[in-house]
């Protein structure tokens, strides 16, 4: 195990290098979009965890996210506030952050753990669209419909007082998408990631073997959770502001869509859900730009077309690709590996 | 007490619609193990084609037919048409496939339509009969509970008195041994689709006139709080369905009426926590957990 | 029974994942640099030293729902401005350039508003954002358009958010503020509807709340027997009106967006509860409300409301004359509503706007030729630009619907978002130019 950390460590740092080589190559819009997709893989990573290799299907994690950006921007207007500043202020936000996702992963967690099926994706489902609410409901601290502005200081002075913006926001979300990574990396080859998968196969025989069948499903959430909160957390950072809009049911599902997209259960699978969700919306808004179309014609297909491209492209790449781009990438790559990641689910035929 | 009374009764009709949608769920379910996330936004399509029907002749009815029919062919669609092919490796394909039928139904209709909320009639007044300056029901509230009334002793009857019904189940529960016994488990899940589907058309025209008007998203909270009026009744039992949507739409009504709008979706969640800690496969569910 | 499960992991081999995941990770890094190489196409008026100007061209971009629920009515107002850029096209534009206006749909959600201004900005290189609509979405990008001093013009909002020229010096409102309208419909109900009860509808936003605050500076704290807020996430308004019925109101103020008032006044019909409604510009456009009714807009009849832009229902005002004109040549004959009215006005503004920052466009031009002020237009009520005034227009007009039309009435009325009073604004709008542009 040991040799296997030290492996991932030294993965980490490789990648942290190409990263830190590619944010100077990039223009400043592309950074921004890489520091979103960076903040996405925190959450997606984190759900493939939870619904590819522990099964429970959570349609709430958009939610979840939400519960990691608020406590962020209500930490930095609050230094703000009292005026504490320095390099430590935002690393402690986050960690508030991270902490609040937690706890509520637990909450949730605790309630999910005796759930299956529809009944877990209804719970999710309904926090999904309960959590965000919430902000109207204590509209006198989290201001509602309309969200709080988020203070984020600029750059440090020692980078140089040209330090693209942009390029610093990059650094602060690949740096939290690369330790969500290499924690997750290492969980997953742990003995905690067995239990993941044991659980997942075959409850009643890993209750025979030994695991604590319910203490394996509430870690997984828990770990999850966290990991969308620090997501979350880093999209506050990057968008200088949360609202309830930001973390709606549309993001949940976004977010299924594209760890399933991507490949479930892998966290290859994840980094290309994250990409996905960055990047499918602007293609397919740049396709529909490239058709010149009358005026009464642009006021139907505007805003309209992307969303149908979107949503084929789902259906299609579901239909002819069930084990997702990373599934396609390991067929590709000439290995069939010895077991399938996702069993065949013994959940679908009605157990309750 | 006013209060009360008026708050209550507004509360059965918001109810009684989220119990009707709540029954093409349980449909869905019983008849191919599967909840159809697309069902919101497949019903609102069949209400846009009885829009356009009614607009052509004129003639509510004819309109709500057209639904019902626009219903059970689009159910037979997406059922053939994309949902057969989904592969197995994971139930979340067919979510997955479902929240992109939803983004293309959506994104058609708006094209199609426009993205202007259009005007939905109702077919009887809406108006409240009042007894001494209390407002109790409305025409409209009556007819819609006699439709869900009949909808949930329709089905109920369906799947355990008919051999159709018989045959439904067997094939959700047991494809490969009601296969053997000679059961077209793959007519039948056709079949269950489709029948869920005009349910589901049916509880979309029911709702659609009491909301903002008609739009490609006018589905999408109901679909919400249907599902969990359903996951808090039962996903088995039509009756669970319709205990459940009542449930939902008094508590929504006390708690906007009494607390604010605002309090309204703490309120769901507490209810949705309470019930599953206590009774995980919800309240009316006769399936007992297998524990070991 | 753990020895097994260590067991099993040892018949894997020691990195399964490894091939693949080197396969993943250099697929990922060649599609980054890809992007990253492909992402140098610069968007109009690259090489200028000022973005998104060039000799023959001007870009300038917003954001507006133009799918999901809020879009009803507001998807229209961003085309019918390009139809009347169109149209100053077609006569060689502004000094020469052309406009080009890039719409971008954030669906009313802050977090797209987030991502496409950004894309605007810093990709597409845009001159200047113009109309973003919305008040929750485009608080969101105020410190961004500041720092990276975008010019951020009249704002399709009436927040008082826009009007704050020492922190944000580029924002500019457009749109009456909502304290602005909520004291001249106070004022209206004080002197025609003196002893009545009054009760007050609002969003749960800045929208409703400075709306209340509005009426609460004319009618007092005591004045509002009733104040009720709703959600756009909850359709159920019964309860809310049920309060009002109960508590015997007889004019009820509403600060609601179209859908609102439609459900508000045909939840109240239902509930046989009929007050005099006085509705603000925001939610008051009649064409929108009766297809929202349906064969229900009889309802609207007597509805109160405040405007200050043209009417679609006067057809003999020169402005309404040329706007149609416009509608029917460059916007394919979309049905015209105030939304159209609206757009065309923005449109009309930012010309002047232009041609007042004269030939030598620079961001910081255009902002001192509109804190120059002094534009007349369409416009009923004052224009109030100023070094220290970002506002906008700055009063309104009492409207009435009678039969199937909403026409003004009486004299438009100015007063400001604070304790001043509300009083009489006498200044007529001028004549249209003949070809629709104004003289430069």
């Amino acid at each position: 195990m040991r040799y296997t950390v030290v492996r991932h460590l030294a993965l980490t740092l490789a990648a942290a290098a190409v990263l830190l080589a590619l944010t100077y190559g990039l223009e400043p819009f592309r950074n921004y979009q890489l520091a979103t997709a960076a903040a996405y893989l925190c959450a997606t990573a984190g759900l493939t965890v939870l619904t590819g290799l522990s099964g429970q299907l959570s349609l709430g994690h958009g939610a979840l996210m939400a519960t990691g950006a608020y406590p962020v921007a209500l930490a930095q207007n609050e230094f703000r506030d009292r005026d504490i500043s320095g390099g430590w202020v935002l690393p402690v936000s986050l960690a508030i952050g991270v902490a609040t996702a937690l706890v509520a992963g637990l909450v949730v967690g605790l309630a999910a753990a005796r759930l299956r099926g529809p009944y877990l994706a209804g719970v999710t489902l309904a926090v999904a669209v309960i959590v965000p609410a919430l902000t109207t409901a204590f509209d006198s601290v989290f201001n509602g419909d309309q969200g709080l502005s988020v203070y984020i200081e600029p750059p440090p002075l020692s980078l140089g007082a040209t330090f693209p913006y942009e390029r610093w926001q990059a650094w602060i979300a690949l740096t939290g998408a690369l330790l969500t990574m290499f924690l997750l990396t290492n969980l997953v080859r742990s003995r905690y990631g067995r239990h993941f998968r044991a659980v997942r196969d075959d409850e009643v025989a890993a209750r025979l073997a030994g695991i604590n069948v319910a203490r394996t499903q509430v870690l997984a959430f828990v770990v999850s959770a966290a990991c969308a909160g620090l997501g979350g957390g880093l999209l506050a950072v990057l968008a200088q502001s949360v609202s309830p809009g930001a973390f709606s049911l549309t993001l949940s599902l976004f977010l299924v869509m594209a760890v399933v997209i991507g490949g479930l259960g892998r966290l290859a699978g994840a980094v290309w859900g994250a990409l996905l969700l960055v990047l499918l919306p602007q293609a397919s808004h740049s396709l529909t730009e490239a058709l010149s179309l009358s005026p009464s014609a642009a006021q139907r297909l505007d805003g309209n077309l992307p969303l149908a491209i979107f949503g084929t492209t789902l259906v299609v790449v579901m239909l002819l690709a069930p084990g997702g781009i990373q599934g396609l990438l390991a067929r590709l790559a000439g290995r069939f590996r010895p077991r399938p990641v996702t069993a065949p689910d013994h959940r679908e035929v009605g157990t309750s | 007490m006013d209060r009360f009374v008026f708050l209550t009764f507004d509360g059965l009709s918001r109810g009684a619609v989220y119990a009707a949608f709540a029954l093409a769920l349980v449909l869905i379910w019983r008849g191919a193990r599967i909840v159809n996330f697309a069902q919101g936004a497949m019903a609102i399509a069949t209400v846009y084609a009885a829009y356009s029907v009614t607009s052509a002749t004129g003639s509510y009815w004819l309109g709500f037919g057209a639904a019902l029919l626009c219903g059970l062919a689009l159910g037979v669609l997406v059922e053939r048409g994309v949902m057969r092919f989904v592969g197995h490796t994971s139930p979340l394909n067919a979510v997955i496939v479902a929240l992109g039928l939803v983004l293309v139904i959506q994104a058609v209709l708006g094209m199609v339509y426009g993205n202007e909320f259009r005007p939905s009639e109702a077919p009887f007044s809406r108006t409240a009969f009042t007894v001494g300056g209390l407002a109790f029901l409305s025409r409209y509230d009556l007819f819609v509970f006699a439709a869900v009334v009949t909808l949930m002793v329709g089905l109920a009857l369906l799947f355990t008195r008919t051999p159709v019904g018989l045959r439904l189940r067997a094939a959700a529960f047991a494809p490969e041994v009601s296969r053997l016994l000679g059961v077209n488990v793959a007519g039948m899940r056709t079949l269950a689709w489709a029948l869920a589907s005009a349910v589901g058309a049916l509880a979309a025209m029911l709702v659609v006139p009491t909301g903002l008007g008609l739009h490609p998203t006018s589905m999408d909270l109901v679909f919400v709080t249907a599902f969990t009026a359903a996951v808090v009744g039962g996903l088995d039992s039509p009756l669970g369905a319709v205990a459940g949507g009542l449930a939902v739409g008094l508590l929504l009504s006390y708690v906007s009426g009494y607390a604010g709008a605002e309090m309204t979706p703490v309120a769901v969640l507490l209810l949705l926590l309470a019930v599953l800690l206590v009774r995980p496969s919800g309240l009316f569910s006769g399936v007992a957990a297998r524990r070991v | 029974m753990k020895r097994t499960a260590k067991r099993r992991s040892a018949t894997l081999p020691v990195s399964p994942g490894a091939p693949h995941r080197i396969l993943a990770g250099g697929v990922a890094v060649a599609l980054l640099l890809a992007v990253a190489a492909c992402g140098d196409d610069g968007g109009g008026g690259g090489g200028a030293s000022v973005p998104g100007v060039t000799d023959t061209e001007v870009v300038v971009g917003t954001h507006m729902p133009l799918t999901g629920p809020a879009s009803a009515g507001y998807s229209k107002i961003a085309p019918a401005t390009k139809a009347y850029f169109d149209l100053v096209n077609t006569n060689g534009g502004v000094h020469g350039r052309k406009i080009t206006y890039k719409i971008m749909d954030d669906g009313y959600n802050p977090a797209n508003t987030q991502q496409v201004v950004r894309q605007l900005v810093l990709q597409d290189k845009v001159f200047a954002i113009l109309n973003g609509l919305g008040t929750g979405t485009h608080t969101g990008v105020l410190d961004f358009l500041a720092s990276n001093r975008v010019p951020d013009l009249f704002v399709a909002s009436g927040s008082r958010s826009w009007d704050q020229p020492k922190k944000y010096p580029g924002t500019f409102g457009f749109n009456p503020d909502y304290t602005v309208e909520g004291k001249i419909l106070a004022t209206y109900i004080q002197k025609n509807f003196a002893s009545q009860k009054v009760c007050f509808l609002g969003q749960d936003d800045d929208f409703g709340r400075d709306s209340l605050l509005g009426v609460e500076k004319v009618l007092g704290p005591t004045g509002v027997v009733a104040k009720e807020k709703y959600v756009t996430s909850n359709a159920n308004v019964g309860p809310q009106i049920g309060a009002f019925k109960a508590a015997a109101c007889q004019v009820v103020v509403l600060a609601t967006v179209p859908p609102f008032t439609a459900l508000s006044i045909g939840t109240a019909a239902r509930l046989g509860f009929r007050p005099q409604w006085v509705v603000s510009n925001v939610g008051a456009d009649y064409t929108t409300l009766s297809g929202l009714l349906g064969e229900n807009k009889a309802l609207l009849e007597g509805m109160l409301a405040v405007g200050y832009l043209p009417s679609q229902f006067e057809p003999d005002d020169p402005w309404t004359a040329l706007f149609k004109k416009v509608n029917d040549q460059y916007n394919g004959g979309a049905p015209f509503d105030g939304n159209i009215i609206y757009g065309m006005s923005v449109g009309y503004l930012f010309v002047q706007a232009l041609q007042a920052a004269g030939k030598d466009l620079t961001r910081e031009g255009i902002i001192e030729a509109v804190e120059k002020g002094g534009f007349r237009g369409p416009g009923r009520a004052p224009l109030r630009y100023s070094a220290d005034d970002h506002s906008g227009y700055g009063g309104q007009r009492m409207t009435k619907v009678t039969g199937t039309t909403q026409e003004f009435f009486g004299p438009a009325y100015e007063t400001d978002e604070a304790d001043g009073p509300v009083q009489e604004y006498a200044d007529q709008p001028p004549a249209p130019p003949a070809n629709g542009i104004p003289a430069s």
